[in-house]
């Protein structure tokens, strides 16, 4: 899901880093609020974390790769602002070094994985979760979190991927970056990441969040605000 | 701000469990290469090099060949030297880009956050 340069039209990737920059800055002010130095050591290791499992390629046979990207346990665990920041350190870093993701494409990329996501598991959380601590009601409603909030990063990027060749063709019909439309390029991007690889986004997801329920799980962000534990 | 040194010493039990799993996990990224190559899987859609782009549609679009190569990561592909076809190799390559990764990713998301929070408790 990590779009390469040349893929993305300045007239798309300009627009993404704007929001991105944009989002980060609310990003720090609510992190600089919500999050305790305590808890400092955990954001570290979840921008690592994120980093690692997307090394993990994994094959749809005779196809394509693709990855988990960690953002919606991050989310559950430490907020969706703080899962803003510590996914895009990781994404960037991927880009500076490693060369994974375009150096261009580095405020779509953030959008769709460190963004959108995050935000979207977060809220699937609290919604088949409603502020039940009980341990299958929580695994269920993180796999959801996982598997969907994927889907829709994946959604987004084949959305970006697709628009390409209605922006930017040559007189002769030539795309001038991604030449693939909307029409090929979302079911591609949705159904690779619906059939695997949203599934193990939602697996890690519910595993990470049920091991954190079961020892320490004051530290569960999406309880302690507006959860179960807020009206006691 | 904390030290590195003082944000260690303040991790607990937990914290000192989440970073073994995270460095088992560091050693088990070459699945990460294994497993595609062992199922016959390719690049990821839409991460394709310019030459194979070529390949699918039977063009180069323009602006994907202009801009392709604008930039010259220090370890492309999470390898060091991506013209050594072994396996063993790559791997190799592949799970000392991980621990480097990782690392810096770490220390990067640590200082970050000491600067945004200095509400230390």
């Amino acid at each position: 899901m990590h779009i390469p340069d040349g893929y993305l039209s300045p007239q798309t990737y300009i627009p993404l880093f704007g929001v991105f920059a944009a989002a980060v800055t609310v990003a720090v002010k609510k992190v600089k609020k919500e999050v305790s130095a305590r808890d400092i050591p955990y954001l570290g290791m979840a921008a690592a974390f994120s980093f690692i499992i997307m090394m993990f390629n994994l094959p749809i046979p005779g196809g394509t790769t693709g990855h988990a990207v960690g953002s919606a346990v991050i989310a559950i665990l430490f907020g969706p602002w703080a899962a803003v920041v510590a996914v895009s350190v990781a994404i960037i870093i991927q880009a500076l070094i490693f060369g994974d993701g375009g150096i261009t494409a580095i405020g779509a990329n953030c959008f769709n994985m460190a963004v959108c996501m995050p935000f979207a598991a977060y809220y699937l959380f609290r919604l088949f979760s409603y502020g039940s601590a009980k341990k299958s009601r929580v695994f269920f409603a993180a796999f959801i979190a996982g598997y969907l909030s994927l889907v829709l990063a994946a959604i987004l990027t084949g959305i970006e991927f697709g628009i390409q060749p209605l922006i930017a063709s040559s007189v002769d019909g030539k795309a001038l970056y991604c030449p693939y439309d909307l029409k090929i390029a979302v079911p591609a991007m949705a159904i690779e990441h619906l059939l695997l690889f949203g599934i193990v986004e939602g697996v890690i997801t519910a595993i990470i969040v049920k091991y954190f329920l079961k020892n320490e799980p004051g530290l569960i962000y999406a309880f302690r605000k507006g959860g179960k534990n807020e009206n006691e | 701000m904390l030290s590195g040194r003082e944000v260690k010493m303040r991790m607990n039990k937990l914290q000192k469990r989440i970073l073994v799993i995270l460095l088992s996990l560091c050693l088990l990224t070459p699945i990460g290469i294994l497993l595609p190559q062992y199922f016959n899987a390719g690049d990821a859609w839409g991460e394709w090099s310019a030459q194979t782009v070529n390949e699918l549609v039977g063009y180069i679009p323009k602006g994907l060949e202009k801009y392709a190569d604008l930039y010259k990561a220090p370890v492309p592909d999470y390898s060091i030297n991506r013209d050594n076809s072994s396996i063993v190799h790559q791997s190799g390559y592949y799970l000392v880009s991980g621990i480097l990764g990782a690392t810096v990713t770490y220390i990067v998301m640590l200082i970050i956050s000491m600067l945004i929070i200095r509400n230390g408790k």
